[in-house]
């Protein structure tokens, strides 16, 4: 394409930087405004909107587990009664899986993978927008019915019978189970956003083998995600059914069955568990490489290891349940597989260390969190091994070893990567540096109140305490080190909140970052901080897998896209040649018009099985309008 | 960072087709969403019916005619939207706004059919759990088969628009003829579960 028959295209568009970019800005900028906020398919506007939420939820959660730490620090507290402690419980562990550790990570995915792949906008940025504000609503059902008292209270896993129509009164239930598909529509929006803008839309010459691993990690968890998300959409939606208009599913008099609900819940809920440590698997791949200051270690075998985790996460979901009486035969199994995953767990651990090893690390803020990961995540991944063994998961089921057991994995193997992302992508999301002195100062407090809270915890399992109870006797043997765990928890919380305030400060007065502060490799960083409406004012063109460490003056790019309409290159899927131009859409009002519609369809229909058909009407006209052509410059051929 | 242009992709097509086009992975990334979903529903049908001691669950084997004809009508309907797709490969027009107006009667008929497999289940949703993943089963379908009859209806509108004429919409006429197979695809499994293996 760079023949002759390029060249009048080139003088066509080969325009100085400053013109190219101010014509680039007309066509892509979102207008200014509450038009333009309610309007925008901008992927940063969207992304950046949709992790500040996330955290807002984090926070939320938070506060709900500092509330139960308070009323468990002492035996016979007063502090929270049953029924409420009950929803606090339910709305904590609702709150951080449904509203915080899924969508974050889907977030960080739709901001970076569309910088990190060197496109202009994700694949179908209306469909993002609309998961956005889907994914708002549930999350605003779930807390306006905390505030009103009539929030869910069986947990965030929502067993039957007790969330069935037999015991579970009231609406707590529904709404538990209509949050759910409101955040699984959301996720499986995101996902096929990602999957086709990592198959189709990556700059020309990034092949399967160069694409970054954090690309590769949101790629696998998004086909984790179409293929277990389903499951729980079914239970859900099953749910509610039984509670609205008396099918079976769960009712074993009537030929249903309650392990049912179980199966089809693990089936999605252990896959989420790798949802969630994936996309912090790729996060820690970018940050090990560009600290340890040379390319990734074993980048075929981390690819391998993302890949292979994502298979076997679908043959763990039985170890949840090796308590309920199942055919030893199947319990024999799922310990093998469960100890299996600490395969690819291990090879990813080693290609980290392997990369250290040969490398010169910079001991910078986002780095520190990945040394807390590895740590934390490591003492999870051992007791993961533990209660994937049938005899000491049937002694130490239901305890509080369990709940030591998933915070080591799921905020040693989550949350620590994502603070370090945090700190390692804030530059480029605001164009200011988080403070170096507050960030260490943030992860020393977040290291030692994360291990004092919860390593006791394994202990307090062992010694019998059982799991989701408000209180407990004095006669237990459990008050001191309650007290202490709910002491620690305050060390922990206050780490987070020194985080959030550099957060805030430095978001409006933190250094200027510059293009590429830490000296990375890859192609987000070859962009402005923050990146133009545009993203890239030409495309860039990649030889290598680090392109920015393998020629570091100079950047190959793409000419020729049309500046007059939101153009982008779709390229082939595994050589990532370029094949064709596609229109990316305008902005519009349709999906947050359409996610308006859902919202009340699904909402509604917790009160009525009629809202299913005439709430379908509004929905239909919205999608009319939506993708009925405006004769805009990209509808014209 | 200075910039070198190594690739001119002004002459590259506007809009790709097929697999050239990110709707068709769009429209491919759907069906396995909803392909899980049908797989869990007859994973869930097998599931109750080995916990069952008789199935049907005090119900008789519901009546194949409706079923078996809807069947026929779908497995017929993929030859139109077949030529309908190649029609819209070749960008003609004229055949596109009839092979639509055919895909769109074609979309309304199995509805009627339909209705009447509802008649012949011989229980309800509420009788017990067979009655309840049938009932599910048979509605999952047909809400793929009103989507798509509503997508393909619109579509229909748009040809006979002044936006008809253009790659983009023969190729959103082509991720929908697509569809159509899928939904035609993912009925068979579940007319073999509902209707044979009763009878088995």
């Amino acid at each position: 394409m760079t023949g002759d028959a390029g060249l009048a295209e080139q003088r066509i568009f080969d325009l100085d930087e400053g013109e190219l970019e101010r014509r680039l800005s007309e066509t892509w900028e979102t207008p200014r405004g509450i038009w333009g906020a309610l309007t925008t398919v901008d992927h940063k506007i969207i992304g950046r909107r949709y992790i500040i939420t996330a955290f807002v939820f984090l926070i939320l959660g938070g506060l709900l587990a500092l509330a139960m730490r308070l009323q468990l620090a002492q035996p016979e507290a007063r502090f929270i009664g049953p029924d409420r402690y009950n929803q606090i419980f339910t709305m904590h562990g609702s709150t951080m899986m449904f509203l915080f550790a899924v969508p974050v990570m889907e977030a960080m995915g739709v901001y970076l993978v569309p910088l990190m792949v060197g496109t202009r906008n994700i694949a179908f940025p209306r469909l993002n927008a609309f998961s956005y504000w889907i994914f708002l609503a549930g999350g605003l059902l779930l807390w306006i019915a905390f505030a009103l008292d009539t929030a869910p209270d069986v947990g965030w896993f929502a067993y039957v019978p007790l969330s069935g129509p037999q015991f579970g009164a009231g609406k707590r239930a529904d709404i538990w189970a209509q949050m759910i598909t409101f955040t699984e529509l959301s996720a499986l929006a995101v996902a096929v956003e990602i999957v086709v803008t990592v198959f189709k839309q990556r700059a020309p010459g990034m092949s399967l083998d160069r694409i970054p691993l954090f690309v590769w990690a949101m790629l696998v968890t998004s086909f984790l995600i179409i293929m277990a998300m389903p499951a729980i959409m079914f239970a859900s939606s099953s749910l509610i059914l039984d509670r609205l208009v008396g099918t079976h599913f769960f009712n074993p008099a009537e030929g249903g069955d309650v392990l049912l609900w179980q199966h089809l819940f693990w089936f999605f809920g252990h896959p989420e568990v790798y949802i969630i440590f994936l996309p912090a698997v790729g996060m820690v791949s970018s940050i090990v490489s560009t600290f340890a200051r040379r390319p990734l270690f074993g980048y075929l075998p981390l690819v391998m290891a993302l890949i292979s985790t994502a298979v076997l996460a679908f043959g763990l979901w039985v170890h949840h349940m090796f308590v309920v009486g199942l055919p030893q035969v199947g319990e024999s199994f799922f310990t093998a597989s469960s100890m299996t995953i600490a395969i690819p767990a291990g090879v990813q651990i080693f290609c980290w260390l392997a990369t250290l090893w040969d490398g010169r690390p910079q001991f910078k803020t986002p780095f520190l969190f990945v040394i807390g990961f590895i740590v934390t995540f490591v003492i999870g991944g051992l007791t993961g091994v533990m209660v994937a063994s049938v005899p000491f998961d049937t002694q130490v089921h239901d305890t509080y070893f369990v709940v030591a057991h998933f915070h080591y994995v799921l905020i040693g193997g989550a949350v620590f990567p994502l603070l370090g992302a945090i700190y390692y992508w804030f530059p480029k999301m605001t164009g200011h540096m988080m403070s170096e002195t507050l960030g260490r100062f943030a992860f020393a407090l977040i290291f030692i109140g994360f291990n004092m809270t919860f390593f006791p915890m394994h202990i307090l399992g062992l010694e019998g305490m059982p799991r989701r109870i408000y209180t407990y006797q004095p006669e237990m043997p459990w008050a001191g080190m309650n007290l202490f765990v709910s002491a620690s928890a305050l060390v922990l919380a206050s780490g987070f909140f020194i985080f959030f305030v550099d957060v805030l400060r430095s978001a409006r007065s933190g250094a200027p970052a510059g293009a590429n502060p830490w000296g990375a490799s890859t192609l987000e960083w070859a962009t402005s901080s923050p990146p133009a409406c545009f993203n890239f004012a030409r495309i860039p063109v990649v030889a290598a897998r680090d392109p920015l460490w393998s020629e570091p003056d100079e950047l190959t790019v793409a000419t020729g896209l049309r500046t007059d309409r939101r153009e982008l290159i779709v390229s082939s899927l595994v050589e990532a040649q370029a094949e064709a131009r596609e229109s990316s859409p305008r902005n519009s009002i349709w999906p947050l018009l359409s996610a308006i519609a859902t919202t009340i369809m699904l909402i509604w229909s917790i009160f009525s099985p009629w809202a299913v058909v005439w709430g379908s009407i509004p929905i239909a006209i919205a999608l009319i309008g939506w993708f009925w052509p405006k004769q805009v410059p990209e509808d014209e051929s | 960072m200075k910039e070198r242009v190594t690739l001119d992709v002004s002459k590259l097509p506007l809009h790709g087709m097929g697999t050239a086009s990110p709707t068709w992975w769009g429209t491919l990334a759907f069906m396995l969403i909803e392909g899980s979903g049908f797989g869990l529903a007859i994973a869930v049908y097998f599931y109750l019916m080995s916990l069952a001691k008789t199935w049907p669950i005090d119900a008789p084997a519901p009546g194949l005619w409706p079923g078996t004809c809807l069947t026929v009508l779908l497995l017929a309907s993929i030859v139109p939207n077949l030529v309908l797709s190649r029609r819209a490969r070749q960008q003609d027009l004229r055949r596109v706004r009839i092979g639509l107006i055919v895909m769109s009667i074609l979309g309304v008929l199995p509805l009627i059919f339909r209705a009447f497999e509802f008649t012949v289940l011989a229980v309800r949703w509420d009788d017990n759990a067979y009655g309840s993943i049938v009932w599910v089963m048979l509605g999952l379908h047909t809400t793929h088969i009103v989507t798509d009859l509503i997508d393909t209806l619109v579509l229909t509108c748009l040809m006979f628009s002044r936006h008809a004429d253009n790659p983009r919409r023969y190729g959103d006429v082509h991720d929908n003829a697509l569809y159509w197979n899928f939904v035609v695809a993912a009925w068979i499994p579940l007319y073999l579960c509902i209707y044979w293996v009763p009878r088995l």
